[in-house]
């Protein structure tokens, strides 16, 4: 049985879907209930729903064999898992955003507000600038117009929320996307089982 | 029924193991020098560390690492040092908030390491892993690979540890990605790429490597690799994969590196290799290997939850005889049965079964 973390929502159904072309569906999943688990015991499959944020967690801890983890909380939490395939969806940017005419002035400490203290922090200290991290959980947007940041470190897909608040991307990071992450001691166990799955989503993806 | 927690029934048998080839027990202090691991920070999987002042104000740690403390003490001349080790280090384990106290045990060889060094270390690794659960892995990598394929490019220091890091999450996208920014030669690029895509059992990979035109450092490594292999052959081992996502740091170790995983335990529970690198920055010359098999996570294997806390339950009243008692007690004990000898009343412990001695709240 191979198990599989989904994260809820929009990229979840997406990551699903690429699943079900590469031979890994599970019709329980399009049924209208609150059911968390979704299981097709003739493939050998099992399916569970989590917190976008959690799927990494669930993965590094073996109770899903793999998942599917935005690049943003990689890179925010680290965990010990193989990054087996970029999947090319959600894709987004982490960017550095404030105020459009925001200049930087260097003779202050920089105040950043982020949903991602350790991507700001890695970011900023490669370019040796001293800052005073804001650690936000939601609308973060709302931090450098109210004075409580100068700029925010935060996740641009559209950037419509940011233009309609009269803020602008000043700075890439990093581009994101969706990434298939697999439990290590799982891919020695169920290692053909895997690398088959691998090789399955990378041929759904390149057709 | 065996009352012995899992940890502390494997780690007796691990030091049996080590000492039957000559790995002499090794007790460290509870307490190290906290600057010992300061300027050590990188070799331990946790940099925190747990400090506090002594008497004389010297500041001090709650060891989180015995390979430190067993190559400090290492004096320089002598024979070769085989030393094995069951001992508690203190440390935040990976995605942990908070110290945990962990079971570790292993063992270090300081002196000239060669081919045979090597073999025995790696079977008793594995014999190790065999003593946890026989669904074990033991991967291994040699790290004069990647470093020979990385040496045909100029590249620095960060950029080397920035492409093993690729490797060791076997992110193959990430690898070409960054390959492509650093303009790395298509040859070199394919040869690192072979690094992530080729894993498996030894016998079976190592031809892939030794198939291809890789530079001397590599074909030497690819020489040792295949030693090994016919070694473990001989010892009757098996569960060897050849897997270059073990790579660690390369300013602690070289050569040959290996992790070990347990089917059902979520991450590795054994971690060694070569370390003469270490040795060299503690002002020590010489070779070394050794591994450690950190035993805090066994108890989630499937299995280790006894049924019941003991096999037989005693009760007696107030006015049962003491000799009866006793007698009752012993009889079981020397049919190899655990005991609870208590008063007649309610019992918040499983038992197997239960024998009653009198006593009023018996027979309600």
């Amino acid at each position: 049985m191979i198990n599989v973390a989904l994260p809820k929502g929009r990229l979840g159904d997406k990551a699903y879907a690429v699943l079900e072309r590469a031979g890994y569906p599970c019709p329980a999943m399009k049924e209208d209930n609150r059911k968390l688990t979704f299981e097709n015991p003739e493939i050998g499959v099992r399916y569970f729903l989590v917190r976008p944020s959690d799927v990494a967690v669930y993965v590094e801890r073996g109770a899903a064999d793999i998942g599917i983890a935005g690049k943003d909380i990689l890179l925010e939490y680290r965990p010990d898992v193989y990054e087996l395939l970029d999947l090319r969806m959600g894709k987004c940017r982490m960017c550095v955003a404030g105020p459009k005419d925001f200049r930087d002035d260097r003779s202050s400490t920089l105040r950043v507000a982020t949903k991602f203290p350790n991507i700001a922090r890695t970011y900023y200290s490669a370019c040796s600038r001293e800052i005073e991290l804001i650690h936000l959980n939601g609308s973060i947007e709302l931090a450098p117009l109210v004075g409580l940041s100068d700029v925010i470190v935060d996740i641009v897909e559209t950037g419509k929320t940011l233009i309609e608040n009269g803020l602008a991307p000043l700075e890439e990071i990093v581009p994101i996307s969706a990434r298939l992450i697999a439990n290590k001691s799982s891919y020695k166990f169920k290692a053909d089982a895997l690398r088959t799955l691998r090789a399955n989503v990378e041929g759904v993806l390149n057709s | 029924m065996s009352r012995l927690k899992a940890d502390e029934r494997i780690s007796i048998r691990l030091r049996e193991l080590y000492q039957r080839y000559g790995y002499l027990p090794y007790r460290v202090s509870r307490f190290e020098e906290y600057d010992l691991y300061m300027r050590n920070k990188s070799f331990l999987t946790s940099e925190h560390v747990l400090a506090f002042s002594d008497m004389d104000g010297k500041l001090m740690a709650l060891k989180p690492d015995i390979t430190l403390s067993v190559v400090k003490n290492t004096k320089a001349g002598g024979g070769p040092v085989k030393v094995s080790y069951a001992e508690t280090v203190y440390r935040v384990p990976r995605g942990e908030l908070g110290f945990k106290e962990i079971m570790q045990a292993g063992l270090e060889m300081i002196g000239e390491v060669d081919v045979y060094a090597m073999g025995e270390v790696l079977m008793l690794a594995a014999r190790s892993l065999a003593e946890i659960s026989p669904r074990y892995a033991l991967d291994i990598a040699d790290l004069r690979l990647p470093a020979g394929i990385l040496a045909q490019e100029a590249l620095t220091d960060a950029q080397k540890a920035q492409l093993m890091a690729l490797i060791s999450d076997k992110n193959l996208h990430g690898l070409r990605a960054l390959c492509a920014e650093l303009a790395i030669a298509d040859k070199t690029a394919a040869q690192l790429e072979t690094l992530v895509t080729e894993f498996g059992p030894l016998g079976e990979t190592l031809p892939v490597f030794e198939a291809m035109n890789l530079p001397q450092a590599c074909r030497d490594a690819l020489c040792d690799l295949r030693a090994l292999l016919g070694m473990m052959e001989l010892y009757g081992v098996g569960g060897i994969n050849l897997d270059f996502s073990v790579v660690n740091d390369m300013n602690y170790y070289n050569g040959l590196i290996f992790a070990g995983f347990i089917d059902g335990i979520p991450s590795g529970v054994l971690s060694g290799g070569r370390y003469d690198y270490l040795l060299s920055r503690m002002g020590k010359k010489g070779q070394a290997i050794g591994f450690a098999v950190y035993l805090d996570q066994i108890d989630r294997l499937l299995g280790e939850k006894a049924e019941c806390d003991v096999d037989v339950l005693i009760t007696y009243g107030a006015d049962t005889p003491t000799d009866a008692v006793i007698t009752a007690a012993r009889k079981q004990t020397a049919a190899g049965r655990s005991v609870r000898v208590q008063r007649a009343g309610k019992a918040d412990i499983r038992y197997r079964e239960r024998i009653d001695l009198g006593g009023e709240e018996n027979r309600v």
